[in-house]
Parts: C-alpha cells; structure tokens; sequence
C-alpha cells in the first residue's frame, strides 16, 4: 500500500491553503494530493466567468505542474476517494487502490444539489461545479434560444447573466419569495431583479418546478401554477450538497450532520482526519452551534487551520468561527454583503437608500458593534467589514460618521487598531 | 531574491494635504488636480488613501504588499501575485474577473474597488520609485528597504560554529555571527578573554568554535599580536582581514595601552569591540565602560560592611570610541544591533578601511544577565539606548571627519531605557537627573565635533 505522511482530499481552495500551512512548517515530509477532478487546480467560483467566455477554460488554473515538483507534492488528478477507513488510517480510491496516511484531510467541498423533481432524469439539464461543467455550459448557451434557470442563489444569478448576454430569452424560477434569499435582503433583491427585468429576464420568485419532461425544444417545465415553460437549456443551481459519500461503512465513524462536523482546529471526531470548507461544518462566529458557511474565503481560512493542525505547527489560532460575506457583480453594479442577516435582540436596523443612484446601504447594530452590513453600489471594503464583526469593535462613539461614510470610517478604525 | 521595499508612513509628520493622493490618482489613471473635488475624479481614484482629522490624528489605507497575501489566497481566478523579485503584489487586469473577493481577503483595504472602471485598484509601488512618496511634502511617506539583510546575506555561511554556549538571548552571540559572516572566510580572528572565547569560540578538546583561524590572545595584548599575524600574512603576500572581536574591559583598561598603539601605528587590522558595559564573562565586575549608576559586582547596591552605603558606579563611563576618534584612525565608528542595517553599512566601510590602516568599531551590545533584563528583550533595550540618545550612532573619517549617522530628532527621556532593566532599579533621583544631564551633555560634545566636521 502507498504510504504517505499528509494525504489531502480536494484541489480546490481549501486543499491549496492546507499544502501552504503543511509546506510553511514542514518542508519534507511526504505530501500527497487527491482529486477527482481531471485538471489541474482552479476555483468554482471563477466558472461563470469560463461561462462567459472572458476566461478561458486553459488559463484558471490557480497552481501549474512546477508547483507541485517544487514543493515534493505528489498531485493524483482523475483520482476519486471511495472510502475511508480510519480505524488502519487508509483511503480507499475508486480505481481500488489504497493509500496510507499519517494525517488526512478532506477538503471535497461540495456538488450541485439535485431536487427529486418528477422526471427530472429524464430531461438534459446543466450544472456548474466543475470546470467540464462550465465548457459545457459555455457551448451549450451559445445555441440557446430560451433558457431557464432553476435556483436563483449567486451560481444561478451568475449563470443566467451569462445567458442573457449571450442573447437567449431566460426565465429563472425560485421557490423563494425572492432572489438571492440567504445572501441579500429583500431591497438588495429588488434591485437585483430590477437589474435583470430591464435586461430581459423574466423572474419569477415564489413558484416551485413540479414536473419536468423532455419535448421538441429540449424540457417541459411544469410550475406549481399550472404554467409550462420551455426551455432548449436548463441549469439546475438550487444548491449544494457536501461532499462525503465515502463516509458510508467504515468512515461512518466520521460524525457528520449537514457537513463533516469538525472543531476549532478542523479536527473530526475521528483521529488524524480533519475537514475543511464546504464539506466541513464548523463553529459558526454569532453562536456556539456549527454551521454550513460554503464561502470561498472561509474555505481558504479553514483549510489553512487544518494544515496547521496537521503539521503541528504551533503557530496555530482557533478558529474564530465563520461570519457570512458575499460580494456579487451583476451588468455593472456590485452588492456587498458582510455578516449576519439576522437582527439579534436588541439589536438596531438602520438602511439608506437613495433612488436615484441605486444606492442602498444597511447596517446592523448589537450593543454599538457592527453585527452585519449590506451594500448596493455602495463600496466598502468588506475585509474591513469582517474585522469589525471579529474584533467585536465599539462603533458606538462613531456610530453617526460609520452611518454617514461606512467604507471611510471602516479605514481609519482599522489603520488605528490592527494596522 | 532581491530587497523588499515598502512605504512607510509616520502620521505625526501628515497634516492631511492629500498631495500623496493627487500624485497617485494623477500617475495611475491620469486624474488631476481640477477634478480633486469631483466625484470619483482626482483623491478618490488614488491608491494610497488618508483619512483621519488633526484632532484624532492621520490614518492610512495602502496595500502592504504581504509577505502572506489573503487577497491572493481568496482570488479565484489567480489574477494576484508575489512577485517575488520585489515584493510586490502585482494584478493582472486580464485575468481578473472582477469578483471583488480580494476585497474580502485584504483586512487592509490594500486593494479596493474603483468605481470609476468597476474594476479592483492597487498601489504597485510605481516600480520602485512611488509618485505619492515623492510628492509627500512633510516627509510622512518614506520608501525603506526591508529585509535588506536578509535578502543579502540569509545565504552566506555563518563562519562560527552552531552550539556556543551563551546565555540565552545573548546580543553578543548574534552580534559575532553577523560580523564575521560578513567579513567572510579570509580572515584570522583574534579574540581576548570574555564572552567571545568564553562562549566557545576557540574552542573545546582540540577543535576551535569557528570555520577560519581564531587565536586566543591576552587581554593586554590583543591589537599587537594580531598586528604581527598581518603582517606576516602580508609578507607572504597573502590578502586577509586580521579581525579582533573584544569586549569592553579589555579595550578600555588593561588592553587600552597596546591597543592606542596599534591605532597610532595604523596597523592594517579591523578591532571590533562588543561593549557591554562590564567584565559579563568572568562575574559581572565594572569596567571603565560601565556607566554611572549602573549595579556591577563590583560596584553593588545596599548597607555595605563598613557601613557605607553603595548606589552603584560612582564614576561616569569613558568614552572609547571618541577616544580612538583622537588616533585619527582610518575609520572610527559606532553602531548597535538594533540598528542592523547601519551596523552592516559600517563593517563593510570598516573592512574596507582595514585594508589601508586601522579601523575601529564598537558595538553597543546589551547583556540579559549581566544588566538584569527578560532574554526576549535584547533588541528592546538595544533600540532604547538608541532612542534615549544614550548610545550615539556615529562615523568617522579623517575625510569627512565625524557625523552621526542616525540623528535622533525627539530623544526620548533617559528613564525610558533605564527602567528598562534591572541594573538601574535601584537609582535616585538625583542619579537619574546625573545620567540625563550626561546624556546631553555627551550628545552635545559629539554634536560639536559633528558640526565642526561640516563647518
Ligand atoms: C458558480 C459558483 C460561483 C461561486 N461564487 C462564489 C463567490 O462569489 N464568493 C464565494 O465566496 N464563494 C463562491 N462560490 C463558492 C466557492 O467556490 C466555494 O465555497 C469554494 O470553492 C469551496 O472550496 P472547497 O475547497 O471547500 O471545495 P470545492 O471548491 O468544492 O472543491 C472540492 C474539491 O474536492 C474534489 N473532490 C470532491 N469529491 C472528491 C472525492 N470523492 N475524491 C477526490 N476529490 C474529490 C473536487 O474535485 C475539488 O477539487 C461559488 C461557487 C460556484 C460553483
Ligand atoms: S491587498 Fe491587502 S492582503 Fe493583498 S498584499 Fe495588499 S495589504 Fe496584503
Ligand atoms: S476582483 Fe479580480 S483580483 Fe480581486 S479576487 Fe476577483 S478576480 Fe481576483
């Protein structure tokens, strides 16, 4: 059996922050990383773009080949994790084979969530999760006459910018009552969906898909309504589901909830195997309860614990636990989000909007700390934003200037506190 | 790997004129000054950001160029990255997406939209020269080189052996290390008793405790002996530095006669003196480096037996190296660890120098057990003695004749590095306001001497 000292699962951005930390405290022992992704490293979230044609598909790759012989990296690509059995600490791969590990991580992130619609295998329809996905969606859209887009979250959105631009009539249907439900409130999604009406689009929130089958065009699409809709292409985007079927049979001593349950140090319950980002289900920031945060930078955050746990480094912090942040660029205007959309007890909602400019701005308050903040065509720097929340600062005495100049107070409170 | 540079900021220096931000709005996207006020013209496009009011102070907003960039981890679409010929955290307009995710990753707001192209900004530090560094009237923003050092000499073989014995966060250790790694393998070093040997240097069981030919003179006879072993190796037409490494005592009092000598005969040899203010190696006991005030073995504090009560040294320190200043060597020099960018500046002068006749430098080196401070504190106490003007940076030449170095603009009061360690607890009053005094007195003296070599 192959025996590895560092054995990471996933090539994505999870698994890269983990080689980083392992590599930063230990240079040589022996390191090998799995994917079953058949390219070399690249990120998800670039993929609307790969869409869209201004990336090409050759030129995201976010390591190259030297990388991995520079830093004695042994890269398996094409290569699918089956099973895991930590009790003799070994991976079982889909092609049989098996590898030993000292310490293991998973970083396997996660995958297009399919709804159990009726017929809904019967019917040709896209994702976007991998790359082979986004060159097939690419070629796909451009013969496209009539779309629709299932799942208005930030992939669908993305997606259906795409297909507008490239000229297809497109319908997203959401069973929310609105769009971006989860990552902006309900005035952020109003300019959203203004956005992409004036463009075309045609959204309709609140109605559930019951029905699917296949017809001349491409799929029948059968709404709660009663209504059919036609579309020559379909992109399922309603959601993701982790990565962790080969925790069935042995590895089934891997506690799992929605995700792989993991500790302040991306430890399982299990020892020598850690998880991290979308897999993984960690400390959320607002409680002590574990949450899904299936955002790129917590992926990043938490993935670098983990290598940091598994190399011993004793540089290692506890995870503060993850606060939501999105940024979403859509026909030219941008809409931020930083922290918790949830207004705690006692805590304070302040908003501004401004009509003419399209410009929306609302803050939460708790105890005169920033617990989240949300921008339309406002910028602000929500890296600023998110030490604010962690640091749990005192806006209080700057509560009127932070409400008026959101992005230029949140400078001059960082350069004086943690610059 | 070259040196990093970055912009360093001092706020007491900003008065808020925003000239940086014109200049960078102005070099980077050709916005000028009529559009200062516009919306999105002029300041705001700027990469380098002030804010901030007098009352509460100047604050700045400008990418660092990290050593561990989060923006360049959270790009999805590889668009950001170290260059690592010089640091700088470059941006590739063609691959960027316009995600605004390294907005996220930055806690520095180092990269920002700008909304006038709705694409993400960043300082690139102008290859090397920044337009907003030149235009600051108030000398707030300073381009310094960082990790110069390193970069330079991170690879060089460290020609004293691993494992001598010191105590624990000895400066003297780190301060032999750099210098003879610097002046390199062709050398003959000759160190008198005290911490050097007496760490280990020459030796244990027959084996010396560095990689070039070390000798072990006496403390009366050091700048000689080693005058005689260049002189051989010049009669054999050999080129090599003849380096002495000597504590303080052995300089200023029983080696001081031979060493005046040496200086008087321009010997061709590069004396370095660790002066840390005392005979450390064998107890502790004053020496004529000691300051005043400062607890020795031999000068101690409390009910002495006759009943006189001692409060430390009674006598103000002599000054070596302006001694020496008065030989009129070929270089004359003081410098510190905290300072190390300096230090290397004078030892590459001071080898130079040494080819040609005598060259002196003394090093400033503070000791954790013998001065009675934390060992993690070494460069702490070392940077104090600087900033308190209690130690002054300085050089000489018989050319240039003397100048300081490192002028300190706002000396800070002397209590500031006296209770930085445990030798000074005790002090009066009336020691503390002595010391000050000394302190401008002697900052002074060197002042004039300074000035009369310009004048
Ligand atoms: C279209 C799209 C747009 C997005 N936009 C944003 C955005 O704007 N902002 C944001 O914060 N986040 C965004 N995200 C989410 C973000 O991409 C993820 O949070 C992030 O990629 C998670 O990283 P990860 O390393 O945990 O997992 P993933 O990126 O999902 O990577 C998982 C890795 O594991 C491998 N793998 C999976 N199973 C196995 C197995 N059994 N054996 C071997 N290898 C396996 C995969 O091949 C892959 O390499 C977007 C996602 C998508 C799809
Ligand atoms: S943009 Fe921010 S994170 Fe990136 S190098 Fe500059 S300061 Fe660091
Ligand atoms: S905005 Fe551009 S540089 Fe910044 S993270 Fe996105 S792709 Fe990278």
């Amino acid at each position: 059996m192959e025996q590895t000292k560092y054995l990471v699962v996933g090539s994505s951005h999870a698994a890269l922050e983990a080689l980083t930390a392992i590599r930063m405290h230990d240079p040589e022992g022996s390191l090998t990383m799995l994917t079953r992704d058949p390219h070399l490293p690249y990120s998800p979230t670039v993929l609307p773009y790969v869409v869209s044609g201004r990336s090409a598909p050759d030129n995201v790759f976010l390591r190259d080949e030297k990388f991995f012989a520079e830093q004695k990296i042994s890269l398996k690509r094409g290569k699918a994790l089956k099973a895991l059995h930590p009790a003799r600490n070994a991976a079982e791969l889909a092609d049989g084979s098996e590898i030993g590990y000292e310490k293991l991580l998973l970083a396997t992130g996660a995958s297009p969530a399919i709804p159990p619609i009726p017929g809904i295998e019967q019917v040709g329809y896209h994702v976007l999760r991998t790359l082979d996905d986004a060159t097939q969606l690419n070629a796909a859209m451009k013969a496209s006459k009539q779309a629709v887009v299932m799942g208005a979250g930030l992939v669908g959105m993305h997606a259906a910018e795409n297909l507008v631009k490239a000229g297809a009539k497109v319908t997203i249907v959401e069973m929310a009552r609105q769009l971006t439900d989860g990552y902006f409130d309900a005035t952020a999604a109003a300019l959203i969906e203004k956005a992409f009406t004036d463009n075309g689009a045609t959204i309709l929130t609140g109605s559930r898909v019951v029905k699917l089958a296949p017809s001349a065009t491409g799929a029948t699409l059968t709404l709660e309504s009663g209504a059919t809709l036609e579309a020559d292409l379909l992109l399922v985007a309603t959601g993701v589901r982790p990565n962790m079927d080969f925790l069935a049979g042995d590895g089934a001593t891997v506690a799992r909830d929605k995700g792989i349950l993991v500790s302040e140090s991306m430890q399982t319950s299990v020892p020598n195997v850690f998880a991290a980002g979308d897999c993984a289900q960690a400390k959320s920031f607002y409680s002590d309860a574990r949450v899904m945060n299936a955002i790129l930078p917590d992926a990043a955050e938490q993935g670098r614990i983990a290598g940091m746990a598994m190399a011993g480094d004793p540089g290692i912090k506890a995870y503060p636990g993850g606060i939501p942040v999105n940024t979403y660029h859509f026909f030219g205007r941008h809409a931020i989000s930083v922290g918790s959309s949830k207004v705690p007890e006692g805590g304070e909602v302040v908003t501004r909007f401004d009509e003419a400019s399209g410009r929306y701005l609302k803050v939460i308050f708790h105890e005169g700390r920033l617990t989240g903040i949300y921008g339309v065509n406002e910028f602000f720097d929500a890296g600023v934003m998110s030490q604010l929340i962690l640091r749990r600062i005192d806006l209080a005495p700057l509560r009127e200037r932070f409400l008026a100049e959101p992005m230029k107070t949140a400078r001059e409170i960082m350069s004086r506190t943690w610059r | 790997m070259g040196a990093y540079n970055t912009i360093a900021f001092d706020a007491a220096k900003c008065d808020g004129c925003g000239d940086c931000m014109s200049a960078c709005a102005n070099t980077k996207v050709g916005a000028d000054d009529a559009l200062k006020e516009a919306p999105l013209g002029g300041t705001a496009r700027s990469r380098i950001q002030i804010g901030g009011t007098a009352e509460t102070g100047y604050e700045l907003a400008l990418c660092r160029q990290c050593g561990d960039p989060k923006c360049v981890t959270v790009c999805p679409a590889g668009a950001l990255g170290k260059d690592l010929s010089n640091g700088v955290i470059g941006w590739d307009a063609a691959k960027c997406v316009d995600c605004l995710l390294c907005t996220v990753g930055c806690a520095y707001a180092g990269i920002a939209l700008d909304e006038a192209t709705g694409r993400v900004a960043k300082c690139d530090m102008c290859e090397g020269n920044p337009s907003c560094v030149k235009a600051c009237p108030h000398d707030a923003l300073k381009l310094v080189t960082t990790s110069r050092i390193y970069n330079e000499v991170g690879g060089w073989e460290d020609l004293f052996a691993p494992g001598l014995a010191g105590c624990q966060g000895c400066n003297t250790e780190l301060l032999m290390r750099h210098t003879l790694r610097r002046v390199g393998p062709d050398t003959v070093l000759a160190t008198p008793p005290g911490c050097v040997p007496g760490m280990g240097s020459v030796g244990f069981n027959g084996t010396t405790g560095t990689k070039v030919p070390v000798f072990h003179p006496l403390l009366t006879n050091t700048a000689p002996m080693l005058a005689g072993v260049k002189r051989h190796y010049k009669r054999i037409g050999r080129e090599v530095t003849a380096l002495a490494i000597a504590g303080d005592g052995g300089a200023s009092d029983v080696g001081f006669q031979s060493l005046s000598g040496a200086a008087e005969r321009n010997e061709q040899i590069l004396f370095m003196v660790v002066d840390n203010e005392g005979y450390m190696n064998t107890g502790m006991q004053r020496s004529s480096c000691t300051p005043y005030g400062a607890w020795t073995s031999t000068t101690p504090v409390g009910q002495g037996a006759g009943g006189v009560h001692s409060q430390g040294k009674t006598q103000d320190a002599k000054n070596l190296p302006l001694i020496m200043v008065n030989h009129r060597c070929e270089y004359v020099a003081t410098a510190s660890t905290a300072c190390m960018e300096d230090l290397y500046d004078k030892l590459d002068k001071a080898i130079e120098a040494s080819r040609r006749g005598f060259a002196y430098l003394h090093v400033y080196s503070p000791c954790t057990t013998g001065w009675r401070f934390p060992t993690d504190q070494n460069m702490e106490v070392a940077r104090k003695a600087v900033d308190t003007t209690f130690v002054m940076l300085w050089e000489y030449t018989r050319a240039d004749g003397l100048h300081f170095t490192r002028p300190v603009d706002d000396p800070l009061p002397v209590t500031e590095y006296l209770k930085a360690m445990g030798r000074f607890r005790h002090l009066s009053d009336d020691q503390i306001s002595h010391i000050q005094s000394k302190v401008v007195e002697n900052l002074g003296f060197v002042k004039q001497l300074a000035h009369g070599a310009k004048a």
